[in-house]
C-alpha cells in the first residue's frame, strides 16, 4: 500500500488558488530574440571591432570623397609619382592623381560590387533555397541545378564571362554602369549555392514545426506562410551567409581587376590600383600596399563580423 | 559500397556532358572572330574557307558532337599511343588550339608540371602544417597557441593571394633580393646548385599558396577535433587508463579526420583555379597562365578544353571525396 500525497480535492480550489495563478502579471514585455542576440554579440571582441572598421571602411569610402579637395580622377601631372606629404598623404601616382581620393573612390566601387553582389546572391540563394525546401516537387530539380552549379569551375567561367559580355553591356549602358553591372550579376550569379543549401535545409525542418502547422489549419496561403513564418525564422543562417558573401564579392572583383579583366583603368577599384601599382613594384613598392592593406582589412573584418554573428545567432552557444 | 561508388560513376557522366554544353554554349556567343587577324587583301570566299578549315562552317550541334568526339574518345587514343607506342589515332583531328595551329592537349601536358609542382607542393605544404596546428589549437581551446592560430588562420583565409604575393615580391625580391620574384620554367635541375635554385624559385609561390590553404584546412580541423573531444567515448578512453597521447592522436584524431580528409579531396580542384592568379602573380608558366592567355586571345577551343578540364577536376574529387566519406565512416554506407 502506497501513502498518498497530498491529495487536491476537487472544487475546493477557489479558497486557495494555484501557485501560478498568484504570481504578479509580467509588466515589462520578455526579453526579444533580437536583444539576446546582440548581448552575445557584444561579447565578442573580434565581432565588435571587426564591425566597427567595416562601419568606419564604408563610412570613409562613401563620405570621405566629399570633405577630400582632390578628385580621383584630376590629373595633375607636375606632382606625379610623389611621396607622402601633407598635401597628399599617400603620395601621388604616374599621373599625378591623389592616392587617398583614388583609394576612396575605388573602395566606393568594391564596397558597392560587395553588397550588390552579396544581395543578388543572397536573393537568389534563399529564392532556390525555400522554394527547394517548401514545394517537394522542386525539391530535386532544383538542387540537382545547385549541384550542377557547384560542379562549374567558377573562376575560369566568370573569366569567360567578363570577356563576352563586356563589350555589348558596355554598349548598352556605358562602360562604367556596364562593366559594374556585369561584375555585379557574375559575382551573383556564380556564388548563391551555399546559402540555396543551407536554407533548404532550415526550411525542411521549420516545415515539420507545429506553428506552420497551425498556420496551415487556419488556412494561410502559400505565399503568406513563407513570407511571414518560413522566412523570419531561416533569417539567421541568412544574414551569416550575408557576411561571407560580402567577402567573397569583395575577394573576386579585386581578382578579376587583378588579372586585368575587371574594371577599366580610368574606374578605379581597390583590385584595380593594386594592379596598376604592381608595374611599378621596383620604383614605388609602397603603392602595392595601400589597396592590398584596404581589401585584406575589409575582408577579414566582415569575416570577423560573420564569426562573432554565427555565434550570437546559434542559441546552442549563446549565454556562455 | 561499390555499388554506390558505379552509380555515382555513372552519375557523373550526364553532369559532365552536361557542364561541357554549359561551357560549349556560352563560348558560342563569343564575340571574337578567328579571322580578325587575317590580312583585309585576303578574299572573302578564301576567308570562308579557312573557316571551314577551322570547323567552324558547321551548325553548333554538329561541332558540340565533334568536340566529344576529339575530347573523349580521340584524345585517349593519343594518350595510349604515347603511351604503348601504338597508332591508334592516326590520321584523326585533334582538338586544335587557334593561337598555335597545335594540339591543345600538347600544349596541356607542357603546362601540367609547373602547376602541378608549384600547386601540389602547396597543398601538401598547407595539409602537412594546418593539421598540427589544428590540432593542438583544439586540445589547448582558448590558449594563446589558439587564439593566435586562430587570428593567423584568419588572416590567412581573408588577406587574397594576389596581395601576400606581391607583398612577398616586394619584401623578399625587390628589398632583400632572397628569391627570384620571376619562375624560371626552362631551368633543368642537373646539379645540387639548381636544385637550390629550383627551390628558391619555388618558395614564394609555394607559401602563398600553402598559406592560404592551410588556413582553410586548420580551421576545418579544429572545429571538427573540437566535436570529437567532448564526446562520450573520449571520457571512456581515458576513464579505461589510455594516455592522453593515445586518445588524442588516435581516438579523437581518426573520428575527426573524417569530414578533414573529404574537404582536403574538395579543395583540390579548388586549388587548381585558385592557382591562377598566384600563376599571374608569380609568372608561372602553368595551367592557369594557359587559360588566362587563351582568354585574352579569344583561342576558344583552348578556353573550352581546359575549363572543362578543370570542371573535370571538380567532379572527378567530389566522386572522391563522397567514396572516401563512405569508406572512413562505416556509420555512412550509402547502400
Amino acid at each position: 500500500m502506497t501513502e498518498p500525497t497530498q491529495k487536491i480535492a476537487p472544487g475546493s480550489g477557489g479558497a486557495t488558488p494555484a501557485g501560478a495563478l498568484t504570481d504578479p502579471i509580467p509588466v515589462a514585455p520578455p526579453r526579444s530574440q533580437w536583444r539576446d542576440v546582440w548581448d552575445q554579440f557584444k561579447h565578442h571582441k573580434g565581432a565588435m571591432l571587426g564591425g566597427i572598421i567595416f562601419l568606419l571602411i564604408v563610412l570613409l569610402v562613401f563620405v570621405g570623397p566629399l570633405l577630400w579637395p582632390y578628385d580621383a580622377t584630376y590629373i595633375d601631372i607636375r606632382s606625379r609619382n610623389q611621396g607622402p606629404s601633407f598635401a597628399h598623404p599617400l603620395g601621388t601616382d604616374q599621373l599625378g592623381r591623389d592616392t587617398l581620393a583614388r583609394m576612396m573612390a575605388g573602395g566606393q566601387t568594391s564596397v558597392s560590387v560587395g553588397i550588390t553582389a552579396m544581395l543578388l546572391a543572397l536573393f537568389l540563394g534563399s529564392l532556390v533555397g525555400v522554394l527547394a525546401g517548401f514545394f517537394k516537387r522542386l525539391d530535386g530539380l532544383l538542387m540537382r541545378m545547385t549541384d550542377l552549379f557547384l560542379a562549374l569551375p567558377l573562376l575560369p567561367l566568370l573569366l569567360v564571362m567578363v570577356l563576352l559580355f563586356r563589350d555589348p553591356l558596355n554598349a548598352a549602358f556605358g562602360p562604367e554602369t556596364g562593366i559594374f553591372i556585369l561584375i555585379v550579376v557574375a559575382i551573383g550569379v556564380t556564388s548563391w549555392m551555399p546559402t540555396a543549401r543551407i536554407v533548404r535545409g532550415d526550411v525542411l525542418a521549420l516545415k515539420e514545426r507545429e506553428f506552420v502547422l497551425a498556420a496551415r489549419s487556419i488556412g494561410t496561403t502559400n505565399t503568406k506562410m513563407i513570407t511571414r513564418h518560413i522566412l523570419p525564422n531561416v533569417l539567421s543562417p541568412i544574414m551569416v551567409s550575408a557576411t561571407l558573401g560580402i567577402a567573397n564579392a569583395i575577394i573576386t572583383e579585386s581578382a578579376l581587376s587583378f588579372l586585368g579583366l575587371g574594371f577599366p583603368p580610368d574606374f578605379p577599384t581597390w583590385g584595380r590600383l593594386l594592379f596598376d601599382a604592381t608595374d611599378y613594384l621596383q620604383q614605388y613598392p609602397e603603392r602595392v600596399f595601400w589597396p592590398g592593406v584596404a581589401i585584406s582589412l575589409t575582408v577579414l573584418s566582415v569575416n570577423y563580423l560573420g564569426d562573432g554573428l554565427r555565434d550570437a545567432l546559434d542559441p546552442r552557444i549563446r549565454g556562455r | 559500397m561499390l555499388t554506390f561508388t558505379i552509380r555515382r560513376l555513372v552519375l557523373a557522366i550526364p553532369t559532365l556532358l552536361f557542364i561541357s554544353l554549359v561551357i560549349f554554349l556560352l563560348l558560342e556567343l563569343a564575340p571574337g572572330d578567328p579571322m580578325a587577324q587575317v590580312p583585309l587583301t585576303v578574299p572573302p570566299e578564301v576567308k570562308e574557307r579557312m573557316r571551314e578549315a577551322l570547323g567552324l562552317g558547321e551548325p553548333v550541334h554538329i561541332r558540340f558532337v565533334k568536340w566529344l568526339i576529339q575530347f573523349f574518345w580521340i584524345e585517349p587514343q593519343v594518350l595510349i599511343d604515347n603511351l604503348f607506342g601504338t597508332s591508334l589515332s592516326e590520321g584523326k583531328l585533334r582538338v586544335l588550339s587557334w593561337q598555335t595551329r597545335s594540339p591543345v592537349m600538347d600544349i596541356v601536358v607542357q603546362r601540367m608540371p609547373q602547376t602541378l609542382w608549384v600547386v601540389g607542393m602547396s597543398y601538401i605544404l598547407g595539409v602537412l602544417i594546418a593539421l598540427p596546428i589544428g590540432i593542438y589549437s583544439a586540445y589547448k581551446q582558448y590558449s594563446i597557441f589558439d587564439q593566435v592560430g586562430t587570428f593567423i588562420s584568419m588572416i590567412g583565409f581573408s588577406v587574397p593571394t594576389f596581395f601576400t604575393g606581391v607583398l612577398l615580391i616586394v619584401i623578399f625580391s625587390v628589398n632583400l633580393g632572397w628569391f627570384p620574384s620571376i619562375y624560371d620554367t626552362t631551368h633543368k635541375v642537373t646539379d645540387w646548385d639548381s636544385l637550390v635554385f629550383q627551390f628558391r624559385q619555388m618558395a614564394m609561390p609555394v607559401f602563398v599558396l600553402a598559406l592560404y590553404n592551410a588556413a582553410q584546412i586548420s580551421r576545418f580541423m579544429r572545429a571538427s577535433m573540437l566535436d570529437n573531444l567532448n564526446q562520450d567515448y573520449v571520457r571512456t578512453a581515458r576513464a579505461k587508463g589510455l594516455g592522453e597521447k593515445v586518445v588524442v592522436l588516435v581516438h579523437v584524431l581518426r573520428n575527426s579526420m573524417i569530414p578533414v580528409v573529404t574537404v582536403i579531396a574538395l579543395g583540390v580542384p579548388h586549388v587548381f583555379g585558385g592557382a591562377i592568379i598566384t600563376e599571374q602573380v608569380f609568372k608561372v608558366n602553368g595551367l592557369g597562365q594557359l587559360l588566362i592567355g587563351a582568354i585574352e586571345a579569344n583561342d576558344l577551343p583552348m578556353v573550352q578544353t581546359l575549363t572543362f578540364i578543370f570542371a573535370l577536376l571538380i567532379v572527378l574529387f567530389n566522386l572522391i571525396a563522397d567514396v572516401l566519406y563512405g569508406v572512413l565512416d562505416p556509420r555512412i554506407r550509402y547502400d
